[in-house]
């Protein structure tokens, strides 16, 4: 990347400016299905405020989605409909897996119980715990931002197969989209 | 004792029938007869005051020490006005597992006898609409059945998988 503030532009990668973008504007579809959900409400509520980094904006719809956060044990009746949602979303899309049941099936191991979305779904975000906190799930989000940055594509799947650093140029986090003004920068 | 006169009024009505009452720990119950249990249920409503049908559940014996049966079936009845309580109980045995259902005197039957068709099999003649209630309906299983397994027979494995490339 390329900054020329005396000149008012700044040149960089396609690829890197839209990572940037899609990864601080994540529309989350709240899949709450159990105790987790709770947690999650408490991330969208005023004290932990996942609006603070970008993500604030659930839509029931997942025609309006990009991220998927399956919050809670999914039985296997459940799953088709998991399955549709997932599938009715549109690209690019990435999926969070809150919590010991949605990620192994928890302590419910019996006959209902799917054992962990994974077997069925592309997760791209494990969150341990039983729930999670908040903070554990805010630091998922930082987390998938910083993978979305790192290996999102702009033309493909929505992460790159092979997680990659150097394929790709670093976009910094407080990156000037708009030329300061001369007063500013000195 | 609103409980005598229950069932000096079943003796009466029902004298060839063994109900085979038993008290335990305040807990007032009847065993009864497959072929009489819709008539009994029927007199025990209208003759009896028991306008609430509590619970609908059943229990399998498989393996339990000393049953007879393998199947059993519980009432769970309520009279409200007089405040008192009954449990009837019904036993069947394979392959015969067919009972008359009660909708047709207590409406919340219904879903309560979807639940023990849904869990056990026990079928519910003359319900009318007898579908898994819990259990998706393509299910082939009664998974409260003794001798079906805790972790099933791989149903819960059985889905297509969505990979990142085709989703």
């Amino acid at each position: 990347m390329a900054v020329h503030p005396n000149d008012g532009f700044v040149a960089t990668r396609l690829t890197a400016l839209a990572n940037w973008v899609r990864k601080n504007s994540l529309w989350p579809m709240p899949f709450g299905t159990a105790c987790c959900g709770i947690e999650l409400m408490a991330l969208g509520a005023s004290k932990h405020d996942v609006a603070r980094f970008g993500a604030e904006v659930f839509r029931f719809s997942p025609r309006q989605c990009d991220l998927m956060i399956v919050a809670g044990r999914v039985v296997m009746k459940m799953l088709p409909v998991l399955q549709r949602i997932w599938l009715q979303m549109p690209e690019p899309k990435w999926c969070i897996c809150m919590g010991a049941c949605a990620s192994s099936g928890g302590v419910f191991d019996t006959y209902a119980v799917v054992q962990g979305i994974d077997r069925f779904l592309p997760v791209d975000i494990y969150v341990p715990g039983c729930p999670p906190r908040p903070e554990q799930l805010i630091q998922s989000i930082i987390d998938l931002q910083e993978r979305i940055q790192r290996e999102g594509t702009i033309g493909g799947p929505s992460l790159a197969d092979e997680p990659s650093s150097d394929r790709m140029p670093q976009l910094v986090n407080h990156l000037p989209i708009v030329s300061p003004s001369p007063a500013r920068t000195g | 004792m609103p409980h005598d006169v229950t069932l000096a009024k079943l003796g009466e009505r029902f004298p060839d029938v063994g109900l085979a009452p038993s008290e335990f720990r305040d807990n007032r119950r009847i065993v009864c007869p497959r072929e009489r249990l819709f008539d009994v249920l029927a007199f025990l409503q209208s003759d009896c005051g028991f306008d609430m049908l509590a619970d609908l559940t059943a229990v399998d014996y498989l393996e339990y020490p000393d049953a007879r049966d393998r199947f059993g079936v519980v009432y769970a009845l309520a009279a409200t006005v007089a405040n008192e309580r009954l449990y009837v109980k019904v036993m069947l045995n394979e392959p015969d597992l067919d009972l008359p259902s009660a909708v047709p005197l207590w409406k919340g039957a219904d879903w309560l006898e979807r639940e023990i068709y849904d869990m056990f099999g026990i079928r519910f003649v003359g319900h009318p609409d007898l579908r898994r209630i819990l259990m998706p309906q393509e299910f082939a299983a009664f998974p409260l059945r003794k001798d079906y397994p805790l972790r099933g027979h791989g149903e819960r494995h059985n889905f297509p998988v969505l990979t990142r490339e085709e989703s």
